[in-house]
């Protein structure tokens, strides 16, 4: 697999204590009367050539993260380092350069798709921008049709409305790699799809990844193509990172009580082994003023005192395996010693 | 009602249904033949556009007439369900089959309580005061594991969260005690921690009612939660049926083992995915043999003429030469 990140140096991609929070409006005067806390003081780091898996249910706050990376929306604060160097927000021509390096596929096929141009000139658009003649944006697309797996003659003047889901989605996997970005985040963009046409797509980019030594960000509901497809994976909860290792770690030795829930909540595949009891019970609940404390706490089998007003840091897990040691973060009272949660460490 | 305790409840024979357009008519269904049993629980598994719904709806009727060609058998309980008039089919759906959508919206009139919707349907389905349908009513939102029943009565359906709107409409199918539950895609929408609530619900409301249903899904792994019996749908025919555990350990049919192999799990890791190749035909188009023959590794030249239904045991159907 890849090396582990390194919290210092070495970082494609270095987040920390991102947050954005959305007004709720309300009332006849239309003013902020709540907040929903979509990404709350969140760091990461991608290392060059791995691929980081997110996961948590809908509403966590995957999609805000991946579209406060692309600067598509403001962050409330934080930072973000791209390649060493810090992104400011308000440098335009060096958001167009970050945006060069660093492109998004969407779960919806159409949406970054013009309904009314064939997509061989969807895909020439970004390089022509960026300065590169027709002629040679012409030549690229072709090669990126067949990078896709889609035969240039046959679907090159074609448009969105005349391809399946899954040629749909190849075409937004050219485009996003038509400016030879470093990073891809690839929001959901296989949800849509039919498994049996999700499963070419999946090995589509893991051959583009080998190949062009690319860095993804991957968001998906799906655990099961999270495991498949990530060296690391980090968990979120209302906004929160609660946990994050490599993959392996995760999904064999979770410390979190939400992180253990959420992979039992997956379905078994063995008509023997059917789940008896569900490992959470209700919704998740809602992200508009979060409970205080550890925010998993109204559903936590665990919960103490100490979760219901103390939030838990994202810590290094004290664990027995050297290797992964400092690897494997945990944001849990019930992981760290002197937390005074009963379940603690002594 | 219950069936009677022998024979099937559903019988459904050479189900056909054509959507006629201006330029192109579709193929939605092709020859569909199933039996259910009382208390059985059969799923159809499929992708997009295999004709699953379509399936599901055109068993109750509820197709747009207008451009709808349906043809064959659909016999419930011993009635023609083909030969029925209108009035006696909505009868039907509201009391002896109990319908949920994969969208509760689409069940609930948005105007109207929760409360009010399930009361009313009780009230028009069966003989008894409004203040008896109000106590079932809470009495069903209790057994969907809503809390604070009595006041979730009182809730507009816009105002209740995404699994909470699904167990309130899984109440209001359960309200007359169905003997068939027909489901369409009823968790998909849901994340899985919410997902799987939901299948042991639907499981366990199953089993204490002894209802037979039919579930329809594109999940494998929601399939194999809840499914004694599993008929895998391709472009509008049923390629393999048989017990779930047959299905998974033995799958027959091309397609099924296609299916299997892509439906990603993590101990794949590092393993390139058997992906089916092309994508699904086009319904408008079909070929006149096997529909899988485009994207079947196996296909001969004699796949070009309609696979017979081959049963290799009593329980175990495959619609493929190579099964022969
Ligand atoms: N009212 C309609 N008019 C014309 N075509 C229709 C109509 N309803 C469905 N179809 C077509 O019939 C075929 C089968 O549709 P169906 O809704 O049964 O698919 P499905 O298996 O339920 O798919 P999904 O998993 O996407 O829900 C598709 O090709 C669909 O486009
Ligand atoms: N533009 C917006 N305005 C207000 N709230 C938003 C906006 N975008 C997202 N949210 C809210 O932020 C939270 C996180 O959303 P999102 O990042 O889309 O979640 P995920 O992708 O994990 O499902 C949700 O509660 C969502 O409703
Ligand atoms: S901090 Fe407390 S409430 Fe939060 S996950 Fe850990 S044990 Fe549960
Ligand atoms: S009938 Fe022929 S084409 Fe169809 S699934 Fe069997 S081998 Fe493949
Ligand atoms: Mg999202
Ligand atoms: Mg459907």
């Amino acid at each position: 697999m890849n090396a582990p990140a390194s919290v210092d140096g070495g970082a494609l991609l270095k987040v920390q204590e991102l947050r954005k929070y959305f007004p709720v409006r309300g009332g006849i005067l239309n003013r902020a009367v709540g907040w929903v806390q979509a990404v709350d003081d969140v760091d990461f780091d991608v290392s060059p050539g791995e691929v980081l898996g997110i996961v948590g249910e809908s509403g966590c706050g995957k999609s805000t993260t991946a579209r406060l990376l692309m600067h598509l929306i403001r962050a409330d604060a934080g930072q973000i380092v791209f390649d060493g160097e810090p992104v400011r927000p308000d440098d335009a021509a060096a958001l167009r350069a970050l945006r060069r390096r660093m492109q998004m596929v969407f779960q919806d096929s159409y949406s970054s798709l013009n309904p009314r141009l064939p997509i061989e000139d969807t895909i020439m658009f970004g390089p022509k921008v960026h300065g590169v003649s027709a002629a040679q944006a012409r030549e690229r697309a072709r090669e990126l049709f067949a990078l896709v797996g889609l035969d240039p003659a046959q679907f090159i003047r074609r448009y969105p409305h005349e391809l399946s889901g899954g040629q749909r989605q190849r075409v937004n996997i050219a485009r996003a790699l038509a400016l030879e970005p470093r990073l891809l985040i690839l929001d959901e963009a296989v949800s849509a799809l039919d498994k049996s046409v999700e499963a070419q797509v999946l090995n589509l980019l893991l051959t583009l990844r080998r190949e062009l030594g690319l860095t993804y960000i991957f968001i998906s509901h799906d655990l099961n193509v999270v495991q498949y497809m990530s060296d690391r994976v980090l968990v979120m909860y209302l906004g929160k990172v609660v946990e994050i290792g490599p993959t392996a770690e995760i999904y064999d030795y979770m410390q979190h009580p939400y992180t253990e829930a959420l992979l039992s909540a997956m379905p078994s595949m063995d008509p023997d082994q059917r789940t008896e009891t569900p490992p959470l019970t209700g919704d998740p609940p809602n992200p508009i003023d979060p409970p205080p404390g550890c925010r998993f706490h109204t559903r936590c089998r665990f919960a103490e005192t100490v979760c219901h007003h103390a939030e838990p840091r994202l810590e290094p897990v004290a664990g027995n395996d050297a290797a992964a040691a400092g690897d494997h973060l945990v944001a849990c009272h019930m992981r760290r010693a002197g937390s005074g949660h009963s379940g603690a460490p002594g | 009602m219950a069936a009677p305790a022998t024979g099937p409840i559903l019988r459904a024979e050479d189900l056909t249904v054509r959507f006629t357009g201006r330029d192109a008519t579709v193929n939605a269904v092709n020859g569909v033949s199933f039996t259910l049993d009382p208390g059985e629980v059969l799923c159809i598994l499929g992708e997009s556009g295999s004709g699953k719904s379509v399936t599901l709806r055109a068993l109750m009727r509820l197709l747009p007439a207008r451009r709808t060609q349906l043809s064959g058998r659909i016999e419930l309980s011993g009635q023609d369900v083909m030969a029925m008039k209108h009035r006696a089919l909505a009868d039907l759906r509201g009391t002896e089959v109990g319908i949920i959508f994969q969208e509760p919206m689409v069940a609930f009139d948005p105007v109207y309580t929760i409360g009010r919707q399930i009361s009313e349907t009780i009230v028009r389905h069966e003989d008894v005061s409004r203040e008896e349908a109000r106590r079932r009513a809470i009495d069903l939102l209790d057994r969907v594991r809503i809390p604070s029943p009595e006041r979730r009565l009182r809730a507009y359906p816009h105002e209740l969260s995404g699994g909470m709107r699904q167990r309130a409409m899984i109440a209001l199918a359960l309200c007359c005690n169905p003997s068939l539950l027909l489901a369409d895609e009823p968790t998909t929408a849901l994340d899985a921690t919410v997902q799987i609530q939901i299948l042991l619900l639907l499981r366990e409301l199953q089993r204490e009612l002894g209802m037979a249903v039919i579930f329809v899904t594109h999940d494998v792994g929601v399939a194999v939660e809840i499914a004694d019996r599993v008929a895998v749908m391709y472009s509008g025919r049923f390629v393999e049926t048989g017990p779930v555990r047959e299905i998974m350990r033995n799958p027959r049919h091309p397609y099924t083992q296609g299916l299997l192999s892509s439906t990603v799990q993590g101990s794949l890791r590092g393993k390139a995915l058997e992906a089916i190749p092309g994508s699904p035909p086009d319904m408008t188009k079909l070929p006149a043999g096997c529909a899988f023959a485009p994207r079947c590794r196996f296909a001969e030249p004699e796949c070009k003429m309609p696979p017979p239904a081959i049963a290799l045991s009593p329980h175990h159907m495959v619609r493929c030469i190579r099964a022969a």
